[in-house]
């Protein structure tokens, strides 16, 4: 592709957010606040029991109820129930865990769809819910990684075990033994947590009967994905199913996957012949939105004795829930995979057991195992520099893949068979970045200090992030009579600033102004297909699809104008608003809409890239109370190029806060019976502005992408990565390596418990 | 139903509701005004905060009939299609708007904060702005935006 003529002007710079205007208005478009004549309201009567066999749902009496007019069950649906397949990952093993989109003789978690009631109002349907009779008789609950692998209670009594899939990340040969090798093991967890998106989740069902055509508002992320399950679980060709993206409240990989309830929607209103809205409440949402990050690890660093790691071996579990739907996949390979990170491991073994529990299904949440393997990686380091009494930034620095080593293989994942390999950037740079940031030479006579009753001490950790995933995105740029370009992408927004970015880079290509390029994105009517945004994905992807789509169009429209001004092709120059030929005749952008004028744009791609960085922190922690204060957390990260450095910033700032939460606070508890003992934001503690005033990140672009004309990697779950590791090394750190952080989170009752038993 | 009167975004209205209907459901619902969000239905996040009779109120714990008599602003009260005033530029200058399902309550809060304090320093806009939830920014944006905005206040208090 050609580089283009004007230097950009708006890629790069830190521009404020079309969305803006209307978000600080209050004129955003949710979910919630599409309504249609006629509509009816949706309400889910969810199992309140972690596993058992349902033997009866009585609905008469809710049927009764004015003002309700369905009640829908299992058996309203029919045989065989429709199940939720994988998205990301499949395979045909895995298909004995789908999830039937409403309970089928068995409920398996907590929050499972039994039952629902459809009515006039909201109110009325939960008013219904309540005089459902359920009877379930209970079997033996499965909750923690243990009893799933000793398998006395299985859930899916015919598979024979709850280990519904292992992968395994290999690289060398780690079991072999290494000349004075020095072997640092350690068990090490993270809890249950989730993305907790602030908008709840929401559908707004409409089937046209005449046309056949069922249109849904409320999919995010992934609207093709979704479409093409939907279309088929209810019969239809995809041209049929049209999925219509309005303002979303957050994604951080939870929102937006398939889930019962975007079948169970779309059914009950073709089923009733009317519109159907459901807006979750926060209940259900901590109930049934995915969960994520539930992992226990055994894990062996093998350290030769200058200080090289050898290799890194173990098991790790990860607690995924009742079934395997959507995108479960991608945390326990992630763990597996990018358990090495930025650092040079050349023998890798690690065996990733996806277990079943009765809890509640998970999913990814923003860098999905990457945190989780984080926190064991850094934690190992930190414990082998002190074993072998290596200053412990020396030892990460020895061990970062160096730049002449990439592209850097990182361990082969399977199955299916994914080999990846990092692709560029100076690790020891970002590491330097984050040391001088937060003062790590001035702040060496803090470490362990005891002032006004609390302990100082300092944390480090490096990380990468990945991005841009395949397998392509595509764009149409259309020119428009009002002498505005129309660009229709497969990217979708879940709040990130996407109309923004993009519309930057559509400009830049088009070498015109902002106002003059109008997006449209992540409905599936726009374009043929599209990939929607995970995996930091749509600024690569969907940015170089625009850029390749709008490269074509002025090809067209360079022809056009030619063809008006008698003249060749190549003798006329694109200005803004208009083509001026050789003789300085010109015809305007809105005379050549009129010839239809379009380009399309597929960018396809099969390999990822990494933005990279490294955090430090400074704490203290107060050991009459395990309160740990973050007096400064700085990260450092090189995202290849900035597409708006304003917005990156904010990116990963939230990242880090995201983070911090999952490090501190946040945590999904269960009790021995598989009930959520957490479920109102009074239970789950997310961070609030008063607890993490001060959170600094450093962006920048540097060593570009090797994919997409852009140069641009994939960013935005950088932030968040690094925290659980470089937190925890703090605290070690302040209390002299007396305490050894190995489970999240990090509550004051946690750390407190530490500093007891250490004495 | 019940029946009362009161001023929303300075309207007044008269309403009819179910008394079990709740201010934000009357606002979003029967008025349409749906720049007002709900996040939690149980009073913690703060997205539904509306000014009521000049104090932030949530709008999802109070019932709609408490309201007679008041006047009510919600984040559509506090905007013009003009331009956007100097909190909301303040916001969008500092990026403190990501996927802005929390920010109409935000800004009512930290309107309602600085009208009554305009020399609120970082601690007090801190303490104030933690009964808002924002799962996006890390809030360190909010701040810079909400110290910003500050001499605005100060000089429509002078």
């Amino acid at each position: 592709m050609n580089a283009p003529v004007r230097p950009n002007i708006h890629v790069g710079q830190p521009i404020e957010r079309i969305e803006d205007l209307r978000l600080l208005r209050g004129d955003g478009f949710f979910t919630d606040d599409a309504t249609r004549p006629g509509m009816l309201h949706a309400a889910f009567l969810r199992s309140p029991i972690a596993h058992g066999t349902i033997k009866q749902i009585d609905t008469a009496a809710a049927r009764a109820l004015p003002g309700v007019v369905a009640v829908i069950t299992a058996q309203t649906i029919g045989s065989p129930v429709p199940v939720i397949p994988m998205r990301l990952a499949p395979l045909e093993q895995l298909a004995p865990y789908f999830q039937p989109v409403i309970a089928d003789r068995k409920v398996r978690y907590v929050g499972e769809p039994v039952a629902v009631v459809l009515a006039e109002s909201a109110a009325v349907a939960e008013d219904a819910l309540e005089l459902i009779t359920l009877d379930i008789a209970p079997l033996p609950p499965v909750v923690d990684t243990a009893a799933a692998l000793a398998g006395q209670t299985l859930l899916f009594e015919a598979e024979g075990t709850n280990n519904g899939i292992v992968y395994t990340a290999t690289k060398g040969d780690a079991r072999a033994e290494f000349p004075g090798e020095r072997i640092i093991r350690a068990k090490i967890d993270t809890q249950r947590h989730f993305a907790l998106t602030m908008e709840p989740r929401g559908l707004l069902a409409e089937w046209d009967e005449a046309a056949g055509i069922m249109r849904v508002i409320g999919v995010a992320k992934v609207p093709w994905a979704t479409r093409g399950m939907l279309a088929k679980q209810l019969g239809l060709p995809e041209e049929k199913v049209e999925l219509l993206e309005v303002d979303v409240g957050g994604g951080f990989g939870q929102r937006g996957e398939f889930y019962p309830e975007d079948f169970l929607v779309p059914f009950a209103a073709r089923h009733v012949g009317r519109p159907v809205k459901w807006i979750e409440d926060r209940r259900e949402h901590l109930l049934a939105a995915n969960h994520a990050r539930e992992f226990d690890a055994d894990l062996e660093l093998v350290v030769s004795p200058d200080g090289l790691i050898q290799a890194i071996r173990g098991t790790i579990n990860g607690n995924l829930g009742a079934y395997l739907r959507a995108n479960v996949a991608i945390a326990p390979r992630n763990v597996g995979q990018f358990l090495s990170g930025p650092y040079a491991i050349p023998n890798i073994h690690v065996v990733v057991n996806g277990l079943l529990t009765n809890k509640t299904p998970t999913g990814t949440y923003r860098g999905p195992g990457r945190f989780e393997a984080d926190f064991f990686r850094e934690r190992l380091l930190e414990l082998a520099a002190a074993e072998l009494d290596i200053d412990r930034v020396e030892f990460r620095r020895r061990n970062l893949v160096k730049v002449d080593e990439m592209p850097y293989p990182l361990a082969t994942v399977s199955p299916p068979v994914k080999e990846e390999k990092l692709d560029s950037g100076d690790y020891a740079m970002t590491l330097d970045g984050a040391l001088k940031e937060i003062g790590w030479a001035e702040k060496q006579a803090l470490k362990g200090r005891l002032i006004d009753g609390r302990y100082h001490g300092l944390g480090i950790g490096c990380f990468i992030e990945g991005g841009a995933a395949g397998p392509r995105e595509r764009a149409r740029a259309e020119l428009v009579e009002d002498g505005t370009v129309a660009v229709y992408v497969g990217s979708a927004l879940v709040g990130q600033g996407l109309e923004t970015v993009l519309t930057q880079i559509a400009a830049d290509c088009m070498e015109c102004a902002m106002d003059s390029i109008r997006l449209f994105h992540g409905s599936t009517p726009y374009v043929v297909e599209g990939f929607g945004s995970f995996h930091s994905r749509s600024t690569t992807m969907g940015g170089t699809a625009i850029a390749l789509a709008i490269e074509e169009l002025r090809a067209r429209m360079r022809e056009a104008a030619a063809q008006r001004l008698g003249c060749a092709a190549d003798a006329v120059r694109i200005e803004e608003g208009q083509v001026v030929g050789p003789d300085g005749r010109a015809v305007t952008w809105a005379d050549l809409a009129a010839g239809k004028l379009a380009g399309d744009g597929v960018f396809s791609n099969h390999t990822h890239t990494y933005s990279y960085g490294a955090a430090a922190a400074h704490v203290t922690v107060d050991p009459r109370t395990g309160h740990v204060a973050v007096l400064d957390f700085v990260i450092v990260e090189d995202v290849g190029r900035m597409i708006n450095p304003l917005l990156l910033q904010g990116q990963v700032i939230g990242g880090v806060v995201q983070g911090l939460g999952g490090t501190f606070l946040e945590h999904l508890v269960y009790d021995e019976q598989g009930q959520l003992l957490t479920g109102s934001l009074a239970d789950y503690l997310v961070p609030t502005a008063t607890d993490y005033p001060s959170i600094r990140a450093v962006v920048m672009g540097v060593h570009r992408a090797t994919v997409g004309a852009l140069g641009a990697k994939g960013a935005g779950e950088g932030g968040t990565i690094p925290v659980g590791g470089v937190i925890a090394n703090a605290i070690a750190d302040a209390l002299s390596g007396r305490v050894q952080p190995m489970s999240l989170p990090l509550s004051p009752p946690q750390v407190w418990a530490m500093i007891k038993a250490a004495g | 139903m019940i029946a009362f009167d009161l001023t929303v975004n300075g309207e007044s209205r008269s309403a009819a509701v179910e008394p079990r209907t709740t201010l934000v459901d009357y606002l979003r619902g029967e008025l349409r005004l749906t720049g007002t969000h709900v996040a939690c239905a149980h009073g913690v996040c703060g997205a539904c905060t509306v000014l009521v009779d000049g104090q932030p109120m949530r709008s999802c714990l109070m019932l709609a009939v408490q309201a007679e008599g008041a006047q009510v602003t919600t984040v559509e009260g506090l905007s013009n299609p003009e331009a956007l005033t100097p909190l909301q530029a303040a916001f969008r200058k500092h990026a403190a708007v990501q996927c802005g399902f929390c920010t109409p309550g935000i800004l009512t809060t930290m309107h309602a904060l600085l009208t009554n304090e305009p020399h609120a320093d970082e601690a007090r806009i801190r303490e104030v702005l933690s009964g808002n939830l924002c799962r996006c920014t890390g809030y360190m944006a909010i701040v810079a935006a909400v110290l910003d905005a500050r001499a605005h206040y100060a000089g429509a208090a002078a």
